[in-house]
């Protein structure tokens, strides 16, 4: 299958007071058009650096970052950013919000207004449209970010722990949303996040990082069919990938010493 | 004198709009605190503080300076004083202080000077604006555009500078450009700070007023206190300073007016 998003050796490393800081230690990963990944890991694995360097917001310090075969120069409407901190413009309502992106690649006014409505009604927004970020829930301006990156029609999503910051409810229900969208209208998912139950119900692929240096520790594959199901969380299929992820994040060997 | 008045406690409503309601009882304890002020004030005078005239007095020499029409004159002169200043200022402060914000260069080359005239006084300016720029309007003008640009500018640098970067990344991935960031994310952004520098601006900017129309006016509030001092007329001292104070806190009011609907969107914590 068609590589969408190709990791290539990637190094990244932060000059420090009297070191280099190695964030990302000759990381090599693909990720298959359409497909659905997630990469969890223990803070400062490196695992957020990963996602700004395919979004163009960070560029590696050596190594090569491609999507589509063609090297990440900048960011781009093609892939899709959602941010932990949702990052909702505040002075905008729902809807301006929405049409941010349609706006900056200047599609006629009708058809903004036609794509932005579509976008809100799919994350169940629609009584909202008018309102502002202040007045909305931590889930409902994650729904907003989410119809903001839905309405460019990207074919990448780049999702940054989006979901870390919801209660537990909050959390299951946009990620059942989530996998519903993408059942629809196939786009390729890189998913960050440090919840294993998360990254196994989601996932085709768990990219499981290891921290100091940055690097990755192995790769789970998830062989349940979706859709995904919560029955199927409660399975013991589900309950044996989750363990094996959770030991690989959790029991992982001794760091090489610092550099 | 520098009129700033910490925004008071809104309600906020489901719908997204604040009430800028005040309890009945605070303004009954204003007017309270007003009548007891007035009521010290003429106690004062009738037992004999030598020469202080009481509010009767003091109301009496307005409706003179009203009714020949000195006060309305007086007034005006100081307000396009100030307005000049305040506008030239504040205006020359949020391109000065974006461009400061945005680019380091352009930080690194002017953050001397304003760090370093912000520590010297406005009125410490005023003899070398007396003798640079002579006694007529332009060294009153140039004083308090002064004091307003100097108290904007670090307002609206400080607003560039804490543009929350994950809004200005938001922007970048759905293919903003740099001035579309700029015209789209940091002025919004940074407008809650802008508002409060030029209410700052607008303190001090009242505040130099006085000292300037000392500078050789013809007319003016200020102007017209130092007149009244040389004849010891204490009544019409005590008109300018209540109409200085009156006038600095409607102008208060209206740009906090101004920066409520603004920036309304803005989340409390």
């Amino acid at each position: 299958m068609k590589n969408k998003i190709s990791f290539k050796d990637v190094v990244k490393t932060y000059p420090m007071k009297d070191a280099t800081f190695t964030a990302l230690d000759h990381v090599s990963l693909d990720i298959a058009d359409q497909e659905f990944v997630t990469v969890v890991g223990p803070s400062g694995c490196g695992k957020s650096t990963l996602l700004s360097m395919a979004a163009g917001l960070v560029g590696p310090t050596a190594g090569e970052v491609l999507v589509d075969d063609a090297p990440v120069t900048g960011p781009g409407p093609d892939r899709g950013v959602i941010f932990q901190q949702y990052a909702l413009f505040p002075w905008l309502t729902v809807r301006k919000n929405v049409e941010f992106g349609l706006r900056l690649a200047a599609i006629p006014a009708e058809e903004r207004r036609r794509r932005a409505e579509r976008a809100i009604e799919l994350v169940g927004l629609a009584d909202f449209a008018d309102a502002l970020p202040r007045t909305l829930s931590g889930g409902m301006k994650q729904r907003c970010a989410i119809a903001r990156a839905y309405a460019v029609n990207p074919q990448v999503l780049l999702m940054d722990e989006p979901f870390g910051a919801l209660d537990a409810l909050t959390r299951v229900q946009l990620q059942d949303q989530l996998l519903h969208t993408w059942s629809q209208e196939r786009r390729t998912v890189m998913f960050i996040t440090h919840d294993v139950d998360e990254a196994v119900y989601l996932a085709r692929r768990v990219v499981v990082m290891a921290a100091r240096p940055g690097r990755i520790q192995t790769i789970v594959d998830v062989d349940l069919p979706y859709p995904r199901t919560e029955e199927m969380r409660l399975s013991p299929e589900f309950g044996a990938i989750r363990n094996d992820v959770w030991h690989s994040v959790y029991h992982q060997p001794p760091a090489t010493p610092a550099a | 004198m520098t009129v700033i008045i910490a925004p008071e406690k809104t309600s906020a409503r489901p719908d997204g709009r604040r009430t800028v309601r005040r309890p009945r009882r605070s303004i009954v304890l204003n007017l309270t605190a007003v009548a007891i002020g007035l009521a010290g004030w003429a106690l004062l005078s009738s037992v004999g503080v030598q020469g202080l005239p009481g509010p009767l007095a003091v109301a009496a020499r307005a409706g003179e300076l009203i009714a020949d029409g000195t006060l309305l004159q007086d007034v005006l002169a100081s307000l396009r004083r100030v307005f000049l200043g305040f506008a030239l200022g504040t205006l020359l402060a949020v391109p000065v202080g974006f461009l400061m914000g945005w680019y380091p260069t352009a930080r690194g080359l002017l953050e001397p000077y304003v760090q370093f005239f912000r520590t010297i006084p406005p009125l410490a300016i005023i003899p070398l604006a007396i003798v640079l720029l002579g006694i007529g309007e332009v060294p009153k003008v140039f004083v308090i555009f002064l004091a307003a640009f100097l108290s904007s500018v670090v307002a609206a640098f400080q607003g560039v500078v804490d543009v929350d970067r994950t809004l200005i990344n938001a922007a970048r991935v759905l293919g903003a450009t740099d001035r579309t960031i700029f015209l789209k994310v940091v002025i919004p952004a940074s407008t809650p700070f802008i508002l409060v520098g030029m209410r700052i601006g607008l303190g001090s900017a009242w505040g130099t007023l006085v000292a300037a129309e000392l500078i050789a006016a013809q007319e003016g509030l200020g102007f017209r206190m130092q007149q009244a001092q040389l004849y010891y007329d204490l009544s019409t001292i005590f008109v300018g300073l209540i109409a200085i104070g009156v006038l600095g806190l409607v102008m208060d009011r209206l740009l906090l007016l101004a920066e409520r609907r603004l920036t309304g969107w803005q989340e409390r914590r």
